[in-house]
């Protein structure tokens, strides 16, 4: 980034922000052409393969380990999809009493539950007339093992 | 004229900050909330909740103390990073309903849906998808020009009926003069409280009173600009955006180009006098900007080239007056948008935010290196003000928030990797 704007707001999803964008850009000597210039790619770029869609993706930091068994872990990073209609089975990011809680959505038979992916967490089952607001879509989880 | 109709929307975000505040603050949902101006001054922005409790727009928080204790009123700082950030998200979802797009601040943009079938579902679907993909609740108005356009969307905003949407083009010529007479002519693009005041003494009251007023002494009494906008009444497009006076306070300049520009410097150099022109309006009336907004747009009426047209908005790291400054920021912005292979045919920024200089914030706020005589003394100031400590000098030679009293504001959920929303877990049953 231009050192002249060190703090220019760049969104975490813009996709101006490629993880790599080089090109092989060697010099080809007279003669001899280089035997990689026919496979001249770009790098592979993140986004282009964790972001499906770039205005409704958005980061959440999970706390608490409701959901260790599927391996979403404490400070880990979720990516989160607003675009995806969520269905029976998904990762989903919930409103439950006016605070975020990731999940995987129950819904069968007129029962909706959120499950939780941790034996110590109960079932949490929608009652009548309460309200479930499903903000988005969990579609990766990003975890650190270093 | 035998064209056929336009078929323009105007989309605007509903009451966009504390929209974007309550996207990631679900507990705020039903909750009476204002968003702040810089320095935490006067309200900018309204839930419907703190409307219906009397607070208006531009009304100085200190005068509200009173009632947001009584009725519970949250109030935030304003979190441009945030703002400009959604806006962007919303802007290219509406780019992708039309590629002739115009647009005209950080919540508002005109999408030509002209020859679009099924105009009715499609508008419908796109308020679901902005809502869907962002969170922001926005109205669509539809009408055959842009003064048109936004009075129609006065009415999806103000007539719950209209689920979000209306348009004026599909009513009858009776039900048009009938719309027309019950609102206030104030209502009307580039009128105006003060010209309302001028235009009743002319028995001009109701929008349709303006569109049927004798056109040669509306031009003499109150020139060229309000009689253009008594033919965009009459369904006759002829404003560009710089003639329409905003309903927020912000500053446009731009123009169509002569020709087709295809180089990037080219724009560069056209966007430095828009900027130089937007900042001495912003010198003359003592006030700076908080957001900078540049757009580009190619021919929308040489439909037989690639369309381009897109826009980004930035907050400026402390609000400025600086030509130079924004100048810079105008041109990352662009070198940012710039895709060559397109034809460009017009370029512009918008200027928003915008605030009154004062006196000790001037030269805070401005951009000098440390050691400035000036800025050690504003930093007295506020160390004197707010206690001891509250301001550092910082070595690292960036300008952190400091300068701006942002006592409420929210994280920067969307661009700050430290600062993402949190999941919560319940507390587990062992």
């Amino acid at each position: 980034m231009n050192a002249a704007f060190p703090s220019i707001p760049q969104a975490l999803r813009v996709p101006d922000a490629r993880l790599y964008l080089d090109m092989c850009e060697w010099k080809v000597p007279a003669g001899f052409p280089s035997p990689a210039a026919d496979h001249t790619r770009k790098r592979i770029d993140l986004n282009e393969h964790l972001i499906r869609n770039q205005e409704a993706t958005y980061v959440f930091r999970v706390q608490g380990d409701s959901m260790t068994g599927i391996g979403i872990y404490e400070g880990d990073e979720l990516l989160v999809d607003r675009s995806i209609d969520a269905r029976h089975g998904h990762i989903v990011l919930a409103v439950l009493n006016n605070e975020f809680t990731v999940k995987r959505l129950y819904r069968r038979g007129g029962v909706v539950k959120l499950l939780a992916e941790n034996p110590h967490y109960p079932p949490i089952v929608l009652k009548e007339g309460q309200e479930l607001l499903i903000w988005g879509v969990v579609t990766h989880n990003l975890h650190k093992l270093l | 004229m035998n064209r056929p109709q336009q078929q323009l929307a105007l989309v605007d975000c509903n009451n966009f900050y504390v929209s974007c505040e309550r996207v990631f603050r679900p507990d705020l949902a039903r909750v009476p909330l204002v968003v702040l101006s810089n320095n935490d001054g006067c309200v900018v922005s309204r839930s419907n909740e703190a409307k219906a409790l009397g607070i208006r727009m531009g009304q100085p928080w200190f005068e509200c103390k009173a009632l947001a204790q009584t009725h519970g009123i949250v109030a935030m700082s304003s979190n441009y990073a945030l703002y400009a950030d959604m806006s962007n998200r919303v802007m290219r979802i509406l780019g992708d309903f039309s590629p002739r797009q115009e647009v005209y601040s950080i919540d508002e943009c005109f999408v030509d849906l002209s020859g679009v079938p099924r105009l009715h579902e499609l508008s419908h679907a796109l308020r679901e998808r902005v809502g869907q993909w962002t969170g922001i609740p926005v109205c669509v108005g539809i009408g055959p020009t842009k003064t048109l356009a936004k009075l129609a969307n006065h009415v999806a905003k103000k007539h719950p009926r209209s689920q979000g949407v209306f348009n004026f083009n599909a009513l009858s010529e009776d039900q048009k003069t009938r719309l027309l007479q019950r609102i206030p002519v104030e209502e009307v693009w580039g009128v105006g409280r003060q010209r309302a005041a001028r235009l009743q003494a002319h028995h001009i009251r109701t929008v349709q009173d303006l569109k049927a007023a004798h056109a040669p002494t509306l031009r003499a009494e109150f020139g060229v600009v309000m009689e253009k906008v008594q033919r965009e009444l009459q369904a006759l497009p002829c404003l560009s955006l710089q003639e329409i006076t905003p309903a927020r306070q912000q500053i446009i300049a731009s123009r169509s180009f002569g020709q087709h520009v295809t180089a990037l410097p080219v724009l560069q150099d056209a966007l430095s006098t828009f900027v130089a022109n937007a900042c001495a309006k912003l010198r003359a009336q003592h006030s700076q900007a908080a957001v900078l907004q540049v757009f580009l747009q190619t021919d929308r009426f040489r439909q037989d080239l690639p369309q381009y047209m897109p826009s980004l908005a930035v907050p400026l790291p402390h609000p400025t007056d600086d030509s130079l400054a924004i100048n810079l920021w105008a041109s990352q912005l662009c070198t940012r948008l710039f895709k060559p292979g397109y034809q460009y045919r017009k370029a512009g920024i918008v200027l928003s935010e915008i605030s009154p200089v004062t006196q000790q914030q001037g030269d805070l706020l401005t951009p000098r290196p440390a050691g400035n005589a000036r800025l050690m003394q504003a930093l007295d100031t506020l160390n004197q003000r707010f206690g001891r400590g509250t301001v550092k000098v910082s070595t690292q030679g960036a300008y952190p928030d400091w300068q701006m009293r942002q006592a409420h504001k929210s994280p920067n959920y969307t661009t700050a990797w430290a600062e993402i929303p949190c999941t919560r877990s319940e507390t587990p049953v062992r």
